[in-house]
């Protein structure tokens, strides 16, 4: 939750953007995000960022839902109201598969699906600030962080040597604020303002 | 020049077909939302409309008067309704496969057709889950068949019941096929907000995408989600059919009393299902002039799918009827022998009628030429649609109509107006539904696309050719310093 500034770069090929992240990272400036449209295998490792564990997420929830269908069932035919269904056993353990593996998969399912969207910081009415809007559509965005150390105008000589095709110096809220996205009020007086 | 990122021989034919790049797959795939709705679509919305209003007043008929509304009786206490809710499941069953386990199994196309057939799904299974729900008479109580502790007792429901376990199964098929095509969407979401250009489009499109940026991050986690949700729909879809099925086989019912239920429903309910897509997209791709990402390609691997599963259900309808006469129980072989086999027995030609539609009509897919042919694949789809919805009419209405009582026996069985207005009802419900989606999402994945065109796209593609050419030498000369 903090305004910083920061060097927007354009790029319009990912075979371009791939070994631009690299020599980025090695001259040793501070990326604070690549934005692209589309999913790109190995772009997270190139990052440097450490792999999710939303799955290891979605196999907790997954055996709380076997335990709660078991615990549940279980409790309900031989504790709370033993029922005498045609002299079958109470603890019938073989009758109970089918439910008990909707709910692991419910349970994993939902929890996943939000916290999916907690980590991402996502809901409805939820705004960020958008660098180029044109990075869900056909563009590739690398955004770099102006620290006290780094100097503009030597981060974007150094993005166009390695490619980009369009650069700029934004100012922005780094994180989400409740807005909407018709309207432009934003916590950040000059928001997305060109400086450069 | 830089190495492609991605490669794939030229043997595989396109997925993408024209001169396209990112941008232009964009403006092509959200043109339909951003555009004004065509004639034919307001044409096809009204009649939509018109039939699940004409179902609403079929279904208060129904909640007004009672389930005697409909033509069901002691012996025959499942008709139309069971039958139209089991078709309907079945119709779900496609697009889980095409989103789910063709994830899994890395099949690029896909891509193409996943969207449209997930909303598909969501749509039937709505559809289908009215059928249980309406039937129970006093509606108002539905909410009996939930546990929950209650001042009744409590009274649970039967755990043990397969009534009980679709109605878990149903529901959670419901929420996972809901939660894995919304968090497919929110990308393709934000594409249309980002380039929207009027207040309500930014607003509607902005509250959608749930903020969504395409961070790396972001779509890392996407990717994750995307996976395990597909590795958990895989056994679920398998799960909801198989269970479906035990409604039947776990009874003793003669004509329900066999255990190749589970496998041969879900082949029956991939079957129906993709015939269902292929009327959708035929429709789809040719209106919304998709005809690029749609490709022959798509529809010809689709009536692959559909020669495959109608062979596998030929196999298990004779099948059961081997083992019917094998098992020796003669409740159980003259279900079939008298009730089904026999074309002069009043349900007979309902069983020749599937037989038709299912087993042999789908075998003209195994030429190319048939495949690749668009009027005979609509025609089929339509076949196809016709012959599962005998099927489970021949599995419920055949099986009950007479059972171990001949005295209570009874030999004619005809929907009344309200129970075929209910089903037309669903028709108008899924087809609303469709109609409005295809007008306000993406029936495309755009992102989902726009990563397998540099691979699969056709211009692309043409690239590679060069390449493939080249001496060995020459290429690792001309691409040793690539990387």
């Amino acid at each position: 939750m903090a305004v910083k500034k920061f060097v927007v770069g354009v790029f319009t090929d990912e075979a371009v953007l791939f070994p631009a992240i690299g020599k980025v990272r090695s001259a040793g400036y501070k990326i604070h995000e690549v934005y692209t449209p589309m999913p790109i295998h190995g772009m997270d490792h190139a990052l440097g960022l450490r792999d999710t564990s939303l799955h290891t997420a979605g196999f907790i929830y997954g055996i709380t839902g076997t335990t709660t269908a078991l615990t549940g069932i279980g409790w309900v035919f031989n504790i709370d109201w033993p029922v005498n269904i045609g002299g079958k056993s109470h603890f019938d353990l073989a009758a109970w598969i089918p439910i008990t593996f909707e709910l692991t998969v419910l349970f994993s399912a939902v929890g996943m699906f939000l916290t999916f969207l907690f980590l991402n910081q996502m809901a409805p009415f939820v705004r960020k600030h958008h660098f180029n809007l044109r990075s869900t559509d056909d563009q590739f965005t690398m955004v770099i962080e102006l620290t006290e150390k780094s100097n503009a105008e030597e981060i974007k000589a150094f993005l166009t040597n390695v490619g980009a095709v369009g650069i700029n110096l934004q100012e922005a809220e780094t994180g989400w604020w409740i807005g909407r996205y018709d309207t432009d009020k934003t916590p950040l007086k000059h928001k997305g303002e060109l400086l450069a | 020049m830089q190495a492609p990122l991605r490669y794939e021989s030229q043997v595989r034919t396109a997925l993408v077909e024209g001169q396209k790049d990112y941008h232009q797959v964009t403006e092509d795939i959200v043109r339909p939302v951003e555009a004004a709705p065509s004639r034919l679509w307001w044409i096809g919305f009204i009649i939509s409309v018109c039939c699940l209003l004409f179902g609403v007043w079929s279904v208060t008929e129904q909640v007004i008067y009672g389930v005697g509304q409909w033509n069901l009786h002691r012996t025959i206490g499942w008709g139309w309704d069971i039958t139209n809710f089991v078709w309907w499941v079945g119709i779900g069953h496609a697009g889980t496969l095409i989103s789910a386990i063709l994830l899994l199994f890395r099949q690029g196309w896909r891509t193409g057709v996943n969207r449209a057939a997930e909303a598909m799904t969501i749509f039937a299974v709505m559809c289908a889950g009215q059928f249980p729900i309406w039937h129970m008479g006093r509606v108002w109580l539905c909410f009996f068949i939930m546990p929950y502790p209650n001042t009744r007792g409590p009274v649970w429901p039967n755990f043990n019941s397969p009534l009980l376990w679709d109605v878990f199964a149903i529901s959670t098929y419901f929420t996972v096929s809901v939660l894995f095509w919304y968090s497919g969407l929110i990308p393709d979401i934000a594409t249309v907000r980002d380039r929207a250009k009027v207040k309500w489009r930014k607003l509607m499109y902005g509250v959608l995408s749930f903020g969504w940026t395409g961070s790396t991050k972001h779509w890392q986690r996407h990717e994750s989600l995307s996976l395990v949700l597909a590795g958990l729909s895989t056994p679920l879809v398998l799960s909801v059919h198989t269970i479906v099925s035990m409604d039947f086989a776990t009874s003793v019912i003669p004509g329900w009393h066999t255990t190749i239920f589970p496998p041969y429903f879900v082949a029956g309910a991939i079957f129906s299902g993709f015939a269902m897509v292929q009327t959708l997209l035929l429709v789809s791709r040719k209106v919304l002039k998709l005809e690029g990402y749609i490709t022959l390609e798509h529809i010809e691997v689709m009536n692959k799918v559909i020669v495959l599963t109608g062979s596998i259900v030929g196999i298990a309808y004779l099948t059961e009827l081997f083992i019917s006469w094998y098992g020796q129980n003669k409740f159980e072989g003259w279900a079939f022998a008298q009730n089904r086999v026999n074309i002069f027995s009043p349900y007979g030609w309902s069983y020749y009628l599937m037989m038709g539609c299912n087993v042999l009509s789908p075998q003209i897919f195994w030429f190319r030429k048939m495949r690749r042919n668009l009027t005979v694949t609509f025609f089929m789809s339509v076949i196809v649609n016709i012959g599962m919805w005998f099927e489970r009419f021949v599995i419920i209405v055949t099986s009950i109509y007479r059972d171990y009582l001949p005295s209570s026996w009874a030999m004619y069985y005809a929907p009344s107006i309200w129970e075929v207005g209910f089903y037309i009802g669903t028709f108008g419900l899924f087809f609303t539904c469709y109609f409005l989606f295809s007008k306000f999402f993406p029936v495309i994945a755009i992102a989902e696309i726009k990563h397998i065109l540099k691979k699969s796209g056709e211009s692309y593609k043409e690239k590679m050719g060069p390449l493939e050419q080249m001496p060995v030498e020459e290429f690792a000369h001309e691409y040793a310093h690539a990387h």
